[in-house]
Formats: structure tokens, sequence, C-alpha cells
């Protein structure tokens, strides 16, 4: 599997806190990857240096199979380049119908001139049933997005991430709450665009890292602490100080 | 299968209809082309609202489809009736001054003419020189083209600046503010070219037109009903598809649009600076129906009027920034213009005159409060009404 994201020796410091402490991190083409962690632990903020949010003191951000360096690039050049990304509160726009949330996602030419003259054709309707159906909202498209639920709003908000058709997702804290039944059908649908691209989830919650039975990777005062799947980290006493152990 | 555009937006048809039978009606009434019920002052007034709707328009796009409060459109709207004043008061100077000068006995000469021009316009600033701002004065079509480009370029610097270093909300408000203030505090000055306080005048008078004023009047309104008419469709297809979906999107959250890959400053760019071109439009169909422009026109008080109007009328839906300019601008003009009875108290008696702001900022309290989506909302009330199963 070649290397999709390779982030090595990044350091970010906020009024000379480092959030991000030499942190290196690699992620391949079609893998799913939890990244767990405490609070402070610096887990938003490296999507926020992935998605280019904030721009890193030190450090190098490779990205893809041409190894481009995703450091002084703006975030919609970076979601262009292929990376998606999931907030922690679900954002859809809310006045706007599940239908304009997804249209608005698809991936196309993102150009103001473009946009404006843009008339949806017979095929971009269907791509966005088959996404509306893929995460249970093939009822609701005509719907205004704000009367939907909570759970409801996620998958939206994941099926605009699937719409731009990106080759890695970061997701933050995606079952945040969310029922035991609305947790299983997120998982489900990570662990099937896991099979098409990279998925990073960062997650608080163990029970659901072990149902996505991936990789994990638990981060610690802004650095890598430990790798590998979630029976071998649990049993890590690094990992147990730190996190588990509380 | 996709509608059409007019089929999507029944209120555009509607609007333009409505919009089309008023400008008949006031024709029919005129003294120019009509039985004369309604005066030619009044058809001016009448004129001028619909400029200020058209403005009214923009300034809903930009504050709110795109959720930019802009408070300096104004600005704009000014530029728009100098550049079209500049090219009426030249051109009208001009032939007074040929027809002078052509009862001497020698024909004059372009040299004679121009200081001619320059002592009418310029003397009342002590000087007779043509400041390089009036270089192109003399072309109508060049001062057409800068009533558009003059305020956009204006625009797309400012914007740019501004959108670049991501200055938004409340501050950006108060750079408009600022740019507003700049740009009158400059032309109030004389050496600013554009004849300081005094500002341009005569502009009513259309050069080498023989037709009266009741005439003349009824012409603009009908320029101001199409300039209108255009700019609602304009803007209204604008909203309509994917990019109104994008500039809502910008307005409701910002940071989501950015990682959906849309270069959200361009798209702010754009729209200002589109609708600087749509204000500088309505200006300059403005100004010739009140007669006079001057420096104190495009003072900040005037952008934050605009605000209001739009937030009375209803923001997010343009029907309502018409509905409420039309509606605070007319009735403004009748409380400020001494036809309103005063009330008399006994111990104070209210002059209308002075109090109307007073009822205008509570109204505009009242209305931000109670009734956030304004008088717009009343009409998107009673449409949600009849659309529910009648039981």
């Amino acid at each position: 599997m070649n290397t999709l994201l390779e982030v090595s020796g990044v350091t970010v410091s906020f009024d000379g806190f480092r959030a991000i402490n030499n942190l290196s991190f690699q992620i391949a083409d079609a893998e799913l990857r939890a990244v767990i962690g405490p609070n402070g632990a610096g887990k938003t903020t490296f999507m926020d240096i992935v998605t280019g949010k904030t721009r890193p003191d030190a450090g190098h951000i490779l990205w893809g199979a041409k190894s481009i360096s995703l450091i002084g690039m703006s975030e919609a050049k970076i979601a262009q380049a292929g990376i998606g990304r999931k907030f922690q509160k679900p954002t859809v726009f809310e006045e706007q119908t599940v239908q304009e949330n997804l249209m608005m996602a698809l991936r196309k030419d993102r150009a103001p001139l473009a946009v404006l003259f843009f008339k949806p054709a017979k095929d971009d309707f269907v791509r966005v049933s088959n996404l509306a159906s893929q995460i249970g909202l093939i009822d609701a498209l005509l719907r205004v997005s704000g009367e939907l639920s909570h759970g409801q709003k996620q998958w939206l908000e994941i099926g605009m991430l699937l719409a731009q058709e990106p080759k890695l997702l970061l997701v933050d804290e995606p079952a945040a709450g969310m029922t035991p039944a609305e947790r299983e059908k997120t998982t489900a649908i990570l662990v099937e665009a896991a099979k098409t691209r990279a998925v990073v989830v960062v997650e608080h919650d163990m029970e659901f890292v072990r149902r996505l039975k991936c990789k994990v990777t638990v981060l610690h005062e802004g650095a890598v602490l430990a790798e590998g799947s979630l029976d071998h980290v649990t049993k890590n006493q690094d990992v147990i100080d730190v996190y588990l152990g509380r | 299968m996709e509608r059409s555009f007019i089929a999507r937006n029944p209120s555009v048809l509607i609007f333009l209809s409505l919009l089309a039978l008023f400008t008949l009606g006031v024709t029919i009434l005129s003294e120019g082309f009509g039985i004369g019920v309604i005066s030619t002052s009044f058809v001016k007034v009448l004129g001028k609202t619909l400029c200020l709707c058209l403005v009214a328009i923009a300034m809903d796009l930009i504050w709110g489809y795109t959720g930019i409060l802009s408070l300096g459109h104004f600005a704009f709207f000014g530029l728009g009736g100098y550049m079209i004043g500049m090219w009426l008061m030249y051109e009208r100077t001009r032939q007074i001054v040929v027809n002078s000068l052509s009862e001497g006995v020698l024909p004059p000469t372009p040299e004679e003419i121009t200081a001619g021009i320059g002592n009418q316009i310029f003397g009342v600033v002590g000087s007779s020189e043509f400041p390089l701002v009036w270089a192109f004065a003399d072309s109508l079509v060049l001062q057409l083209a800068f009533v558009i480009l003059v305020p956009g370029i204006l625009a797309m610097v400012f914007g740019w600046l501004a959108f670049r270093s991501r200055v938004t909300g409340v501050y950006l408000s108060i750079l408009t503010q600022a740019m507003t203030l700049g740009l009158s505090l400059y032309l109030f000055q004389n050496a600013s070219g554009l004849r300081g306080n005094n500002g341009l005048s005569g502009l009513q008078n259309l050069p080498g037109v023989a037709a009266p004023q009741s005439v003349v009047s009824v012409w603009f309104f009908w320029a101001s009903a199409l300039a209108l008419a255009l700019g609602y469709l304009l803007v209204a297809w604008v909203v309509s598809g994917k990019f109104g979906s994008v500039i809502r999107g910008i307005r409701d959250n910002e940071a989501r649009v950015r990682f959906l890959g849309y270069s959200v400053e361009t798209y702010k760019l754009a729209v200002f600076t589109l609708t600087a071109c749509i204000s500088g439009t309505a200006g300059a169909l403005y100004y010739p129906q009140a007669g006079i422009i001057n420096p104190a026109e495009v003072a900040p008080i005037a952008s934050i009027y605009l605000a209001v109007w739009v937030a009375i009328g209803g923001r997010g839906r343009l029907y309502g920034a018409v509905i409420g300019t039309a509606f605070v601008s007319l009735v403004s003009s009748w409380f400020t213009g001494g036809q309103a009875p005063d009330v008399s108290l006994g111990f104070y008696t209210v002059k209308w005159v002075d109090w109307w702001l007073v009822l205008l900022g509570f109204s505009f309290v009242l209305v931000t409060l109670y009734a956030p989506n304004g008088i717009g909302g009343l009409i998107d009330l009673v449409r949600r009404k009849s659309k529910e199963p009648q039981p």
C-alpha cells in the first residue's frame, strides 16, 4: 500500500504551549484509522494542520503519490486536493434542503463563474440520490436539513464529505450524542467508505473505536504514544497510565 | 426534469407584473403622458424610490444572502451619480457656453469654449482649470461605462484587501463605514475636482433635449422601473441556483464552505463587486431625478439607512428589500416633508420633522427584536398558511 499522507516532525505552539510536539504520522490509501487520546492531546489541532486551518511552526506534510507539500495551501485548495473534514458538531446548511446540501458538495468545478452557470444534469441528481440512500436520507431529500435529527445531520455531513469524493476523510467524533442504533449505522457508513479511501476517525469513545476494528494511534501531549491494534495499545503500560488508567 | 427559472420562482413573475402595472398606472396619471393627477415632482419621488429599491436589492444580496453587513454601499451609489453627473453638467454647460459665444463677431476657438466651460463649472470653487478626473466628461459613452466601472473597481480593490485578510462581521461593517466616510470627506475638498461641498447640480436637465420636465421625469421613471426589473431578475437568478446555495452557505457557516473546497474569499469579492456595480447603476438613475448630488449623499448615515430599509423589509428575500425600501422611504419623505400633522400634547408639540427619526429608530429596534424577518416575513407567513391543507 502507498502512503497517502505523511506528517513528519510537525510542531505547533500556541502562546508557548506546544499543542503538537514533533508529531509524525502516516496513513495509507484505503485505510481506516482511529486516533484516540485524552483531552488536549492535540487531536483537533492535528486535523486543523492537515486541512490548512493552522500552520505548523516546523515539519512537513506531504500528500499523495506526488508528495505535494500541503503547508501554505489554502483550506479550499486542500479540500480540492482530496481531503474532506467532518466537524465535531454537525455542521450542515440548516436552511437548505438535503438535496441542496449534497448538490453543493458534489465534486465539480468550484470556480464562481462555473458555479453561477451550473445546471444540474440528470446524472448529478442520480449521484445525489445514491449518496442519500447510502446515508439513509433518501426519503428526506427535499426536507430542510435544519429539521433533521442530530444523528441524521451527522450522516448528512458524512454524505457531503463522500460527495466531495475525497481520498482522505478526517472525521471528528462522529458518534458523539448518538443513540446506540445510530452509532451502529455510523460505523457501517465509515467502514464502507474506508474500502475505497483513507478514513481517519478521531474518537473519545473506546466502545465505538472497538467496533471499527482498525489500527489505532494514541496521541498524548501532541505526539504519538502508541500505535497498533486496539488490543495491542490497550495493553501498553504508557497508554494505561495516561489514558485508560484514569 | 428541471423546471424553468420563472416556474421555480413564482414571486419573480408576481413582482415583475406588479411593477409593470405600477409603471403603467403612474404613466397614465402623470402630467407628461397622462391626465396629470400625479405632479411631476411626485413622479420624480416615485422614480427615485425605484432606484432606492434597486440599491436595496444589491444590499439584500450582499447582506441578506451572503451575510456581509456592508455599511458602505451608498458610496458606490453616489459614485454612480457623480459619474453620470459629470457628463450632464459638462455637456449642458458646453451648450450654454457655445450659444453665448456664438453671438460674438468671430466664431469661438475650442480653447475659448473649454475655458468658458471651466469658468462656469469651477468658478464656484475658485478655479477654471479642468481637473484630471474630468478628462472624459465630454464622452457620454465613457461616463456611462464609469458608472459601472468606478464603483466596481473600488469595490474590487477594497474587497480584495478586506476579504483576503479575513475581516468579517462587525469589523468589516466598520471598515465599510470608514470607506464611505473617507470618500465623503475626500469629495468635500475643493481639490477633489468635483466641486467640493457644492457637488454637481442642474442634473435634471438633459443636454440637447427640449422636452419639459413633466416628460423627462416620466422617461427617468421608466428607466428606473426597467433597471429595477432587470436588477431583480439578475439577482433572483444569481441566488436561485448553486451559486445561491454557496453564498447562503457562506452566510450560515463560512468554515464549512471553505472545507467543501470553495474559495470563500473569491465568492465574497465577486458578490461585493457585483452589488457595487448594481448600486452605481441605481445612483446614476437616481441623481438626474434628484437634480443635485453633493458629498453629503455618501455620508455614513446613508448606508446605515439602507441597512435599516432592508432589515424592516425582511432580509434574505428580494421582495422584502423592495417593500421595506419603498415603504420606509416614502413614509420618511411624508414625515420629513412637513405633510404629517403635528401632534399637540398640550405641554409639548411633536413635530414629525424632528421626531420621525426617533420613530424610525424605534421601529428598527422593534423589528430586530420581534420580527427578524421584517415585513417580507408576513408575506411568507400568509404563503405558508395558504399552502397548508384546509381542514
